[in-house]
This record gives structure tokens, C-alpha cells and sequence, in this order.
């Protein structure tokens, strides 16, 4: 039941990529082009999905954290930290170098294996391969002082 | 570049899903909807017994067009430009950064501002400035 209630979750995330256009490339690079500003061809649209999106969430969040645990699980998993430290700064630098080159963020991207291009699959593959050497590199014993070990891919 | 339309009820209407569906995930499983999180962990090495619960969402998010295409024949516009080695080097990119940034649009942008965390704020402001200055530097710097 509780598989088939994230595959419906899935589905209604998917549905909203869908609807606001993030599916689509051309749109998410048209809203990161402050550079066609002048020439009015900055899509603003995206800033409309984040707020959409943000406004639903901050509602229901602050909503379902006063319940006593989820659904389907004994409790709440959520990320503690608040320290600023080099890798929150990093890692949302190299991710936007690669959103700004292809358009795709992670969820549009996996979204855009169901409209069949290749191009999605080359994408993602690429992405997971580098999903996998950063957990790689994170769970380096070396490099463990630099994450948390218990969780080292927490928000 | 391909131009696009300015569609703010479409897209407000779509960040309402998003936003619902992020509060559902909350609400079943306790848990961030963060999509890099989610599909990271689908891959090895493995720290609980989620795997099935993370795939299904994944499916989920990939079945969305198939549904769509089932139910009323057509698919919104989809306008991919770059090329084989610029989607392998984005890809690889965004799939290393979001991890190691521990989120992507969907964990630090909805989720973790929503949540009014630092450390999303931080993450968001950086990789929508990083994604700026690429594409300015892809369109306009020749």
C-alpha cells in the first residue's frame, strides 16, 4: 500500500512538471537567461512554479509536522543542520553549471524519460553516474571528516 | 534558442502539484521530497529498507507522460537543444553537484526554503546563480 501510495505521489509530482513547463528545457533555460531580459525573451514562468510550489509546502508542512508520525513510518526524517559549510556551496555551484548547460534539473529529467527522447536517457544516465561518484566520493574514508558520517547526503 | 511563452497560471497551477505532492510524501513516509536524494539512493550503498518506496516514486515521476500521452493522446512541448556531450557533461554535473550539495530544486528550492532551512537558502541561491551565469555565458559571451 505504501509503494503504491509513492508510485501515486510520483505520479502527481510528475503531472506538476508537466503543467508548469519545468519538463521542458527550452522554458527552464529561457527563465535562467536574465541575458534576454532586453530582448524579452526571459520566460519568468519558473519563478511562478517555486512560488506555487513553496506556498503548498510551507502550508502543509508546518500542517503535517504537528501530526504524531507519518503515514507509513514510525517518524519524521528531518535534516537537522543548519551550519554553512563548503560542500552546501560546492555542490549547488556544479549542479547549476550542469542545469544551466542542459535545462534538466533531476525531477524533470527523470519526467522526461517518459516522453521517450534519447536525449533524456543519455542525460540521465550521465546524471546517475555522477549521483553515484559523489555518494562514492562522500562514503571515501578520507574524505569522511568532510561529511556527516551517519547521514552524509543530508539536506 | 527556442522561445517560449510566459504561462503563469499553467506553471502556478503546476507548482501546486508539486507543492502537494511534496506535502503527501511528508505526510506518508516522513520524508523530504527531494528527487537527487530519492534517486540517488537507488544506487549502492544502501542505509535502510526504503529502496522500494523510492523506486516506486520514480516510477511514478516517470510514468506521468505515459499517462498523460494514454489519456488525452498528446505531450506539452518538449525542447531539448543541447547536444550528446553537452547533455553527458550537464548530466554528469547535475547528478554530482545535487548530491553532493545534498539537494537539488526540488529538496533545497521547494522543500527546504519551505521549511525556512539556511542551509536550502544558501544551496537555492547558488545553483539559480550558477545556472544564470552558465546560460549567460553559453547565449551571450561570443
Amino acid at each position: 500500500m505504501a509503494i503504491l501510495v509513492q508510485f501515486a505521489i510520483g505520479l502527481i509530482f510528475g503531472l506538476g512538471l508537466m503543467v508548469s513547463g519545468m519538463s521542458n528545457p527550452a522554458k527552464v533555460l529561457n527563465f535562467l537567461d536574465i541575458g534576454g531580459i532586453p530582448a524579452g525573451t526571459w520566460d519568468a514562468s519558473l519563478a511562478f512554479v517555486m512560488a506555487g510550489a513553496v506556498a503548498v509546502t510551507f502550508i502543509g508542512f508546518s500542517r503535517v509536522l504537528k501530526l504524531a508520525r507519518p503515514f507509513f513510518a514510525e517518524r519524521f526524517y528531518l535534516p537537522t543542520r543548519s551550519d554553512i559549510d563548503p560542500r552546501i556551496v560546492a555542490g549547488p555551484a556544479i549542479f547549476g553549471v550542469g542545469w544551466g548547460l542542459a535545462g534538466f534539473c533531476p525531477g524533470p529529467a527523470l519526467t522526461a524519460l517518459g516522453f521517450g527522447s534519447a536525449s533524456a536517457f543519455i542525460f540521465v544516465a550521465a546524471m546517475c553516474a555522477g549521483m553515484v561518484l559523489a555518494r562514492f566520493v562522500a562514503h571515501w574514508p578520507s574524505l569522511t571528516r568532510f561529511v556527516t558520517p551517519a547521514d552524509p547526503l543530508e539536506t | 534558442m527556442v522561445s517560449t511563452s510566459f504561462t503563469p497560471i499553467a506553471s502556478l497551477a503546476g507548482g501546486v502539484l508539486i507543492g502537494v505532492a511534496a506535502v503527501l510524501l511528508m505526510w506518508a513516509t516522513g520524508r523530504i521530497a527531494g528527487v537527487s536524494g530519492i534517486a540517488a539512493r537507488l544506487f549502492p550503498p544502501y542505509e535502510d529498507g526504503e529502496f522500494a518506496g523510492r523506486f516506486a516514486f520514480v516510477a511514478g515521476l516517470v510514468a506521468a507522460p505515459v499517462l498523460v500521452r494514454l489519456v488525452t493522446g498528446s505531450l506539452p512541448a518538449q525542447t531539448i537543444e543541447a547536444g550528446t556531450t553537452v547533455l553527458i557533461v550537464g548530466g554528469l554535473l547535475t547528478g554530482f553537484g545535487s548530491v553532493w550539495g545534498s539537494g537539488c530544486t526540488s529538496g533545497h528550492g521547494v522543500c527546504g526554503l519551505s521549511r525556512l532551512s539556511v542551509r536550502s537558502l544558501v544551496a537555492t541561491i547558488t545553483f539559480m546563480a550558477a545556472g544564470m551565469a552558465t546560460v549567460f555565458l553559453m547565449r551571450h559571451w561570443s
